[in-house]
C-alpha cells in the first residue's frame, strides 16, 4: 500500500476508500512489474550471453586438451563413445548425423537455400494448355522451417556427443567404469524413466503443434492469400505489411480491416465477461440452491442439469439456434401466447443477437460451473456458518462474508482460464450464430457476433487469406498472454504444486 | 410464548423460502430439459422437414429414422467414423497424458520447467492457427478426404499431452512417501508406474477415458477441415452440420434431430454411468487448475 498505513486504519475505512486505495495501489504497482520484467530480461540476456560463451570455451577446451578419439567425435559423432566402450550411444550419435547430412543433401538443403525468397520460379501455362508448376512456397517454407529445427536438433546432439566425450576422459582418468549399453537401456526404465515417458508426447506436440505454431507466425509475414496461393502462384516476404494494416485508418481496405479487428476485439473481451460471469455467479447460485439445507432430491436436481453436459453439445448448441430461428419453436410460442403479435428476430438484429447468444450460453455453461461450485462449496468449514447463524448474520452477510470470498479465493485461476476460454469459445459462437449477423462495413464478411476466433475460421476457409488469419492469432495471443500476466499478478495465488505432497 | 410465536415464524419463513427454492428447481429443470424433448419431438416430426414454429409435430412417423439408416445418406459411416475415432483417442490421449502428467509430477529435471511453460504458452495460441499446416502436411502423406479418419485421430492425439493438467492435479496429491517405499523395495520408476502409481488412478482414468472419448463426437473443426467434401471421411459433427447448410436445412432438419438423438443416447448412458466420475475430475481440475 502506497502510504504505508497500519492494518487498524485500513480495517477503519469504509468499502469505498478501501476500493479506490486498491484501485490506486494497483496502477501504482505498474511501473514496479515492468521493473521487475525489465531485470528478468537483463537477467535472462546476461545468462544466455555467459552460456553461449561458455559453451563455445567448453567446445575449444574440450578439443584442445582432449585425446584422439575426442577430436574424431567433432566430426565422426559417436567415434569416442563407441572406442570407450558405450557402443549403443555411439551408434545412435553416428546414425542421427548420418541421417541428418542424408536429410539436408537430399532433400532439406534446397528448401532451406529458397527460405529467404520462398521461390522466384512462377507457375506457367505449357504449350499443351496444362499448368507447369514452378516453385511452391508452401513447401519451401515448410520444409525450411523444417530443416531450421532440425539443423538446432543436430546442434544440440552434437553438443551431448562431445560432452560425452568429455565425461569419459575424465572417467578414464579416474578409473571409474563408464555405463554400458545395457546400463543404459536399464536407467530408461528407472532412473532415466521420464525421458521414456516423454518421448512420445513433447514429439507429438514439437510436430504438432510447434512446428505448425512457427509456419503461421511466419505466414503473418508474407502475403499468403487467395491471390497468392502455391501451387499456381508464388507468395514472399512482406515484412510487417500486414502487422500495418491494423494501424490504418481513413479509406482504404486496411482501415476497413483495423476497423473491424477494433469491433471484434472489443465484442470478443465484452462477451469474455459476461460469458464468464453470468455463468459464475448463476452456476453459483444454482449450487446453493440444490445444496440448501432441507432441499430434498438433490440428486434429481443435479442429474437434469448435468444430463446437457452429456449431450454431444454441436447438437444441443445447433438444436438451440434454430429453436430460436426466424421461423423456430421460440417465435411459435412467442406468437401462440402474444395472439400472433409478438416476433423477435433473434439472429437478425446486432444487439439482440448479442443478448441471446449470452443467455444461452448460460444454458450451456452453467450446468458444468455447479459441478465445479458444488464440489467447492462442501469444502467450506461448515463451523463458520454457524458461527455466523449465532450471531445473527442474514443470508445475504453469510454469502457475501464467507462465501464469495471463499470462491474467489479458490476458483481465481479458474476465472482467468475461462475468462481466456471464452474469448476463444469457437463452438458456442460460431454454432449458435455462425457470426451473423453479418455487415457489409466489416471486412472479411464478418459479422456482428463474430469473435476474433471465429472470424479468424472463416478468414482462412472461406476467403483463404491466411496472412490476416496469422496475424489475428498472433493478436489473439498477445491479449491472452498479455491478461493472464496481468491477471495473475493480481489475484492471490493458491497454486503451490508442492504444497500436497 | 413469545419464544414460541418467534419460532413459528421461523419455520413458516422456511417453508415460505422452501417453497420459493422448489419452484426455482422446478423451473430450472423445465429451461434445461425442455430443448431436449422438442430435440426428440421434432424428430418423430414427418410432416415438415424443415425448421418450423410448431411445438407439436403435424404428423407423426419413424421416416426420419428410417432415412438415417437407409442408403440415400451417409449417416451410418459417419457414425463408424466417429466411433473408430473415439475409441483410438481415447486409449492414445489417456496414454499420452498419463505420460505427461506422471512425468511433471513425480520426476525432478533440468527442462521440466521450461517444459511446462512452453505448453503454457502454447497453450494461449487459437488451437485452430495450426490447422492450415496440419491440413497441408496431412495431405502430403494423403490422410485427408476420404482417408480422414487416421489423419484426424493423428491431429487429436498427436498434441494431447498439453492437456495434462488435471491429472497432474490428481496425481500430485499422491503422497510422494508411496514412490519410496516401494523404490527401498527394489522396485524401478516403471514398475512404480505400473504397479503402484496406476491402479491409485481408477477415477481420474476414467474421467479422462470419458472425455477423450466424448471429444471427438463434438469435434466440428479438424472434422470438418480434415475432410473437407468428403462425404466418406466425416465425422457425425461435420456431417450433422452439413445438413443445416441453407441448402439442406429444408429437407434435412428433421433428420438432423433424429441424427442428434441416435448420437446422443450411447454417449448420454455412457456418460451417466460414470457420472460420479466425471464429477470429480472436474472440480478437482478446477480448484487446482
Amino acid at each position: 500500500m502506497a502510504q504505508q498505513m497500519s492494518d487498524l486504519e485500513y480495517l477503519k475505512l469504509n468499502k469505498f476508500q478501501r476500493f479506490g486505495l486498491k484501485f490506486v495501489a494497483f496502477f501504482k504497482a505498474i511501473p514496479g512489474w515492468f521493473k521487475n520484467l525489465g531485470i528478468k530480461i537483463w537477467a535472462f540476456l546476461k545468462r544466455s550471453f555467459w552460456g553461449i560463451v561458455n559453451f563455445f570455451k567448453n567446445l575449444g577446451l574440450t578439443f584442445w586438451y582432449g585425446d584422439w578419439k575426442t577430436k574424431v567425435s567433432y566430426f565422426v559423432m559417436g567415434f569416442g563413445s563407441v572406442m570407450r566402450g558405450q557402443w549403443l550411444r555411439g551408434i545412435l550419435f553416428f546414425l542421427f548425423e548420418v541421417i541428418f547430412i542424408l536429410y539436408l543433401a537430399l532433400f532439406g538443403g534446397h528448401y532451406l537455400g529458397r527460405l529467404y525468397i520462398l521461390g522466384t520460379v512462377e507457375s506457367t501455362i505449357g504449350d499443351d494448355g496444362t499448368i507447369v508448376y514452378g516453385e511452391n512456397s508452401f513447401n519451401i517454407l515448410l520444409y525450411g522451417v523444417l530443416s531450421l529445427f532440425f539443423i538446432v536438433a543436430f546442434i544440440y546432439t552434437w553438443y551431448l556427443n562431445i560432452k560425452q566425450n568429455r565425461i569419459g576422459e575424465e572417467y578414464e582418468k579416474a578409473q571409474k567404469k563408464l555405463a554400458t549399453a545395457s546400463d543404459d537401456v536399464r536407467a530408461l526404465v528407472d532412473k532415466d524413466f521420464y525421458k521414456t515417458l516423454l518421448a512420445l508426447p513433447t514429439l507429438g506436440i514439437l510436430i504438432f503443434t510447434i512446428l505448425p505454431i512457427f509456419f503461421m507466425i511466419l505466414v503473418a509475414f508474407t502475403n499468403y492469400d487467395k491471390s497468392h496461393f502455391p501451387p499456381q502462384n508464388l507468395f514472399g516476404w512482406v515484412g510487417f505489411d500486414n502487422f500495418g494494416l491494423l494501424l490504418q485508418w481513413g479509406n482504404s481496405e486496411g482501415a476497413s480491416f483495423s476497423m473491424t479487428f477494433g469491433q471484434i476485439l472489443l465484442w470478443t473481451l465484452v462477451w469474455a465477461f459476461f460469458a464468464t460471469f453470468t455463468n459464475y455467479f448463476l452456476g453459483m447460485l444454482v449450487a446453493m440452491l440444490i445444496n440448501k439445507k432441507g432441499i430434498k432430491l438433490k440428486k434429481l436436481w443435479r442429474t437434469v442439469l448435468v444430463f446437457s453436459i452429456a449431450i454431444p453439445q454441436f447438437i444441443s448448441i445447433l438444436f438451440v439456434s434454430n429453436m430460436f430461428a426466424e421461423d423456430g419453436i421460440i417465435n411459435g410460442i412467442l406468437g401462440a401466447i402474444s395472439g400472433g403479435k409478438l416476433f423477435i428476430d433473434f439472429w437478425g438484429e446486432a444487439w439482440i443477437a448479442r443478448i441471446t447468444v449470452i443467455v444461452i450460453n448460460i444454458w450451456i455453461g452453467v450446468p458444468y460451473l455447479m459441478l465445479v461450485v458444488t464440489g467447492i462449496l462442501m469444502n467450506i468449514p461448515a463451523d463458520l456458518y454457524e458461527s455466523a447463524n449465532i450471531d445473527g448474520a442474514s443470508a445475504w452477510q453469510q454469502y457475501s462474508k464467507i462465501t464469495l470470498p471463499y470462491m474467489l479465493f479458490i476458483t481465481g485461476p479458474y476465472l482467468l482460464t475461462s475468462f481466456t476460454g471464452n474469448m476463444n469459445n469457437f463452438n458456442v459462437i460460431y454454432l449458435l450464430t455462425g457470426g451473423g449477423p453479418k455487415v457489409q462495413e466489416y471486412y472479411g464478411n464478418a459479422g456482428k457476433t463474430d469473435l476474433l476466433i471465429t472470424w479468424l475460421f472463416s478468414l482462412a476457409v472461406n476467403d483463404t487469406n491466411y496472412k490476416l488469419a496469422a496475424v489475428i492469432g498472433i493478436m489473439v495471443f498477445i491479449v491472452v498472454a498479455v491478461l493472464s500476466l496481468v491477471i495473475y499478478n493480481i489475484i492471490p495465488s493458491t497454486r503451490n504444486e508442492e504444497e500436497f505432497q | 410464548m413469545a419464544t414460541e410465536k418467534h419460532g413459528m415464524s421461523m419455520s413458516k419463513k422456511k417453508k415460505i423460502a422452501n417453497t420459493a427454492s422448489y419452484i426455482a428447481l422446478g423451473l430450472i429443470s423445465i429451461i434445461w430439459i425442455l430443448p431436449f424433448i422438442f430435440l426428440v419431438l421434432k424428430s418423430f416430426d414427418t410432416g415438415n422437414t424443415g425448421v418450423t414454429r410448431d411445438i407439436l409435430p403435424s404428423a407423426w412417423g419413424f421416416d426420419n429414422y428410417s432415412y438415417l439408416f437407409s442408403s440415400d445418406c451417409n449417416f451410418l459411416q459417419w457414425y463408424f467414423n466417429t466411433f473408430i475415432i473415439a475409441l483410438f483417442v481415447c486409449v492414445i490421449q489417456t496414454a499420452m497424458q498419463f505420460m505427461m502428467a506422471y512425468t511433471l509430477s513425480r520426476f525432478r529435471f533440468k527442462l521440466r520447467k521450461p517444459l511446462m511453460n512452453i505448453m503454457l504458452v502454447l497453450g494461449m495460441f487459437p488451437g485452430f492457427l495450426t490447422m492450415i499446416v496440419l491440413y497441408q502436411l496431412l495431405k502430403t502423406i494423403g490422410l485427408t478426404g476420404d482417408n480422414a479418419v487416421p489423419g484426424l485421430i493423428l491431429v487429436y492425439v498427436a498434441s494431447s499431452g498439453m492437456g495434462y493438467y488435471v491429472i497432474k492435479g490428481f496425481l500430485d496429491t499422491l503422497p510422494k512417501s508411496l514412490d519410496e517405499a516401494a523404490l527401498v523395495d527394489g522396485a524401478n520408476r516403471m514398475q512404480i508406474f505400473i504397479k503402484v502409481i496406476l491402479p491409485l488412478c481408477k477415477p481420474i482414468l476414467i474421467y479422462t477415458v470419458l472425455t477423450s472419448f466424448m471429444g471427438p463426437w463434438g469435434d466440428f473443426v479438424f472434422a470438418y477441415t480434415v475432410s473437407l467434401g468428403s462425404q466418406a471421411g466425416m465425422n457425425v459433427a461435420a456431417g450433422l452440420n452439413s445438413w443445416l447448410s441453407p441448402a439442406n436445412i429444408g429437407a434435412h432438419f428433421t433428420h438432423f434431430c433424429a441424427g442428434g438423438v441416435i448420437v446422443a443416447i450411447p454417449v448420454m448412458v455412457l456418460f451417466m454411468f460414470l457420472q460420479k466420475y466425471y464429477v470429480e475430475g472436474v472440480t478437482g481440475g478446477a480448484v487446482k487448475g
